[in-house]
Parts: C-alpha cells; sequence; structure tokens
C-alpha cells in the first residue's frame, strides 16, 4: 500500500505568491540526517495564507515528513522555480503520473479561475488505483472531465496514461498539453503532442541540493545538445517540450 | 557596549569578519540575495571562472550521503568574458569583497585569468582552484605535487596584480607540503580543504550514482579531517589559512579559527540553509560579546594543547 500524504501548512508569504509548477525545499529533519531540503511541488494554496504539498513516502525525508503532526513547524523555501504559462488556449488537457499529479491540481483549479476554457481535460495514471487515492475524485468535483489509467488495469484504462491523450483529445482542437510525471511518461506525451503540433509544457525533476540556481546538480540535457544544460530549478521546472532531449 | 570586533586580514585583503562563501556554492552571490544581506559577509568567492566556459558533467551530478553530499558538476560555469560583462555589475555592488575563484588547463590559461581579472574593478582577491576532482584534466593535477602547486601560484602572481589564494585538494598523501608549494610561490593565503574524492553506487541497479563515477564529497561528513588539515597547515605556513570544509553552524566555524585558520568559508551549508552564512556572522558576534572578548583575533589560533 502506497503511504501517501497531504501536508498542509501555514505559510502566508509563499501561499500568497505561488504559481502553479512551482516548489518549496522542504527540510525534513533539523540535524544532518538527511542533510539536504526535498524539492516537493505545490499541490494547492488554500485560502490566502496555507499552501498543501501532496507526498509518497519514498526515502528517509518524506519518512520523517510523515511523522509530523498538526501544530509542528516546519522549514521550507520558495515559492521557488518557474511555473506552468497558463496559455490563454482554447482546449488545455493535463496530464499527471503518480505523484506528478501533485502540481496538476493547482494549475486545474487556476485555469479553471482565470481562463476557463471551453475545454479541459484531466487524464490521470498511476500504477494502481490505491495509488491515485482520491486525487480522481478532487478533479472531477472540480468539474473537469477525467480520464485514467492504471498500470494494472485497477482503475479506468489498463495501460500507460499517455495512450489516454489519443483516446480522448480531440484531434480537429488546437491543444496545450501540460504534462508532470515519471520521465517515460512525459517522453510518450511530448512526442505524441509534436506528432499532432500541440503546444507541450512539461514539468521535470531532478535531484538537486539547493533550489535556487546555485548547486548547479539539477542539470538536464536541452534538444540542442552541444548547448549548455537546463537547470530544472530554474530554468524549470516546467519547460516546453521541444527544449528538452528526449532521451 | 562595543560592536565587536570581527574584523580579520589575509594578507593585504582586509575583511570585516571572518566569513566568506566558499565556490561552488554561492552561485555569484545574486541567487543568495533574497536570504541573506550580502554586505554583512566578510566576502563572496563566487563559482570557478575559467577562460572559456564549460558545460560540466552530464547528470546525475549529485548525491546526498551520510551527513554529506558528493557532486561531479564538473566546473560548469559562464566563462571568462560572459562572468564580467553578466556577473561583475551587479557583485561591484553588493558591498563586501568579491573573490573570484578561477580554474584552468594549463599554466597560461592561470596566468590569463589573473592577469584579465587584475584589469576588472571590483574584485578584491582570486582563489587559484588546483583541487578540483571533478575534471579530467588540470585543476587537481597542479594540487597534488608542491612542485606544481609553487608553479602554478608562481604564474598567477606574476601575471596578476590581486592577492592571490590557493586552494588545496585534501586528495594528497601530506597537505602540508602542498601548502609549502603554495606559500613558496607567492600565494598571500591557502584555504582547505576542497571536496574529498567520494563514490556511491546505487545496489540495484549496480551502477554508480554519479554519471562521472567518483566524485567530491561534502558536508558536515567532512568536518573533522578538514578541521585536522587547517591545523596541519596553519602550522606548516606562515601566511594565513582559510579554513573550509562542513562548516555548517557557529561552532563549527570557531573551530576552525582556534586551529588556526584566520577566516572560513561556508559551503554545502549555504544549499541545506541559504542563510547559514549571514546566521554565522552574526554568531561570531555574539560568541564574542558573551565571552566578553574584544575581537576574534583572540580567537584565531587560540587552541590550548593538553
Amino acid at each position: 500500500m502506497p503511504e501517501i500524504f497531504r501536508l498542509t501548512l501555514r505559510a502566508p508569504e509563499i501561499a500568497a505568491n505561488a504559481r502553479p509548477g512551482q516548489f518549496v525545499m522542504v527540510q525534513t529533519s533539523p540535524g544532518y540526517d538527511p542533510l539536504l531540503r526535498r524539492p516537493l511541488s505545490i499541490h494547492q494554496t488554500i485560502g490566502h495564507d496555507q499552501v498543501q504539498l501532496l507526498y509518497k513516502v519514498v526515502g528517509k525525508g518524506t519518512r520523517l515528513l510523515a511523522t509530523m503532526t498538526a501544530g509542528q513547524q516546519l522549514n521550507l523555501t520558495g515559492p521557488l522555480g518557474h511555473g506552468f504559462e497558463l496559455a490563454a488556449s482554447k482546449a488545455i488537457c493535463l496530464v499527471g503520473g503518480g505523484m506528478g499529479i501533485a502540481p496538476l491540481y493547482f494549475l486545474a483549479r487556476e485555469i479553471l479561475r482565470n481562463t476557463c476554457p471551453p475545454k479541459c481535460v484531466v487524464l490521470l495514471g498511476a500504477r494502481t488505483a490505491a495509488e491515485l487515492g482520491p486525487l480522481p475524485g478532487n478533479f472531477m468535483d472540480l468539474g473537469v472531465t477525467t480520464h485514467l489509467a492504471t498500470d494494472d488495469g485497477s482503475l479506468g484504462h489498463h495501460g500507460f496514461v499517455a495512450e489516454l491523450l489519443l483516446q480522448h483529445l480531440d484531434p480537429e482542437l488546437k491543444w496545450t498539453v501540460c504534462a508532470c510525471g515519471p520521465h517515460p511518461m512525459m517522453k510518450a506525451v511530448a512526442g505524441q503532442c509534436r506528432k499532432q503540433g500541440w503546444e507541450c509544457q512539461v514539468s521535470l525533476e531532478a535531484t538537486m541540493a539547493c533550489g535556487i540556481g546555485a548547486c548547479l546538480g539539477c542539470a538536464v540535457p536541452q534538444a540542442e545538445l552541444s548547448g549548455p544544460y537546463l537547470h530544472v530549478c530554474k530554468d524549470g521546472p516546467v519547460f516546453k517540450a521541444e527544449e528538452v532531449a528526449w532521451l | 557596549m562595543t560592536t565587536p570586533d570581527l574584523r580579520v586580514s589575509i594578507g593585504s585583503l582586509f575583511l570585516k569578519n571572518p566569513v566568506l562563501t566558499a565556490s561552488g556554492t554561492f552561485g555569484y552571490g545574486k541567487e543568495f540575495a533574497p536570504y541573506v544581506n550580502l554586505h554583512y559577509l566578510g566576502g563572496v568567492v563566487v563559482k570557478g571562472i575559467s577562460l572559456a566556459p564549460r558545460r560540466g558533467n552530464p547528470p546525475p551530478r549529485i548525491v546526498e550521503t551520510a551527513s554529506g553530499m558528493l557532486n561531479a558538476i564538473g566546473l560548469e560555469n559562464v566563462g571568462l568574458d560572459r562572468f564580467i560583462s553578466e556577473k561583475m555589475p551587479y557583485l561591484r555592488e553588493i558591498g563586501t569583497r568579491v573573490i573570484v575563484n578561477i580554474l584552468g588547463d594549463s599554466l597560461e590559461e592561470y596566468q590569463t585569468l589573473g592577469r584579465r581579472l587584475s584589469e576588472v574593478e571590483g574584485i578584491s582577491a582570486l582563489e587559484v582552484n588546483i583541487s578540483c576532482p571533478n575534471v579530467k584534466k588540470g585543476g587537481v593535477a597542479f594540487g597534488t605535487d608542491p612542485a606544481m602547486a609553487e608553479a602554478v601560484t608562481r604564474a598567477v602572481c606574476a601575471h596578476s596584480t590581486l592577492p592571490v589564494i590557493v586552494k588545496l585538494s585534501p586528495n594528497v598523501s601530506d597537505i602540508a607540503q602542498i601548502a609549502r608549494g603554495a606559500e613558496a610561490g607567492g600565494a598571500q593565503a591557502v584555504s582547505l580543504i576542497n571536496t574529498l574524492l567520494g563514490m556511491a553506487i546505487d545496489v540495484r541497479s549496480r551502477r554508480p550514482r554519479l554519471a562521472n563515477i567518483v566524485g567530491g564529497l561534502s558536508g558536515p561528513a567532512i568536518k573533522p579531517i578538514a578541521l585536522r588539515m587547517v591545523w596541519q597547515v596553519a602550522q606548516a605556513v606562515k601566511i594565513p589559512v582559510i579554513g573550509i570544509g562542513g562548516i555548517t553552524t557557529t561552532e563549527d566555524a570557531l573551530e576552525f579559527l582556534l586551529a588556526g585558520a584566520t577566516a572560513i568559508e561556508v559551503g554545502t551549508a549555504n544549499f541545506v540553509n541559504p542563510r547559514a552564512s549571514q546566521e554565522i556572522v552574526e554568531g561570531l558576534g555574539r560568541y564574542l560579546t558573551d565571552n566578553r572578548l574584544s575581537g576574534i583575533s583572540e580567537v584565531i589560533g587560540g587552541l590550548i594543547l593538553p
């Protein structure tokens, strides 16, 4: 059973300034174990002063986060990075895989609040239904059309979420696709978008030490392979799919 | 009550306090402006600059280890020309010393960097990196042989009007010998330690966790080694020593000062707590006040041996 948690924090400055796709660096331990902060994308802001994170326990840092109880204090830096561009597109599709779904909920809410496009479709995928947990219901509650896929077929389409694009998106429309999830998923989504001539934004993940453009640890190769590396924390985490080398 | 006197001199380089930022952990200064009042710091040592821009190593470039991290960034930097045109205008205005870390593949490259940077307004000193473990040639080659260390120091000093600090590698059998080489070459100070060469393996995939296979270990994990080396070098040379290696708190900084360092550089701690450098400046001031010391010079080299 995956251990997936929502963590709600009172952080007025971050809540006031956060944009969908941005992230925070969370100190999970006051000591040296683990040493580095964990980058977590912002799942949503609540009211004017709260920030919510969605994470899965994958190691020591997230394990410590999961032991936190209401009223405790946490040290975090943010909002960091460059988020999704809210295009004035008439047809928007959000594609999320696993914990990559986290920032898309914030994005969906902002899209509905700001631009309310005539077409907004959400495609969510995970390994199992349990891993999706309450997320499909949360998106449906926003009133957006939501389609699901699971690797084991326990919910929705039995297969990869990227396969839902061709099933559910009208090829006659000019879609803007925003994707966040595992690398193979985003590679597949980016490939389909390129074929269809759709705009595609991807939110990348990378190991990073600082989150503020100093350590240069979070390098990813850009499409122009001989060019300088892109840095996920500062140039991203959201990139235009065509900027990235899909190796 | 008077303000505690934190001023120190590194040769002809005067610092308002002994807290510097370690190269490669503080970007070009601007990255930390939202978190730190840069003018509070003794100085900022910027990311290592080479003559031509460098792309750095392929990812993955960093991996967390017990109380530390390994990095193999590979000296990614914007190169000398862009550093001068794009980064210096900002750095000139930060209200503290700017020390430029330089690295090269050859003596000529070090000389050119020294000469060109001496002509740039707003730079207070050079820190010569002869110790990066993450590039194939140059760098560390100069840092593992006392004669080579002396030669590169001499070359930079001859072509530069700026005070020269030589940053030493710990990946040698006797760091004091390398320090003496730098001193003989005309260095005004040595700074140490750079990262310790290390490695991590993913047991599931059986692959190294870094694309570069090996990388430099930094963070609290290396502090005792760094402290021992600073203590040894401080006794081996007459020039000032700048202590680096896992310094995260005021107490860490004090340990290095007691061991004989005239100044310190805060490195990996900047990633963990972007305000660390400023907090250490404030902490040192409080320490002097609390202990009724008139100045930081009363701490430097104050180690009491059994």
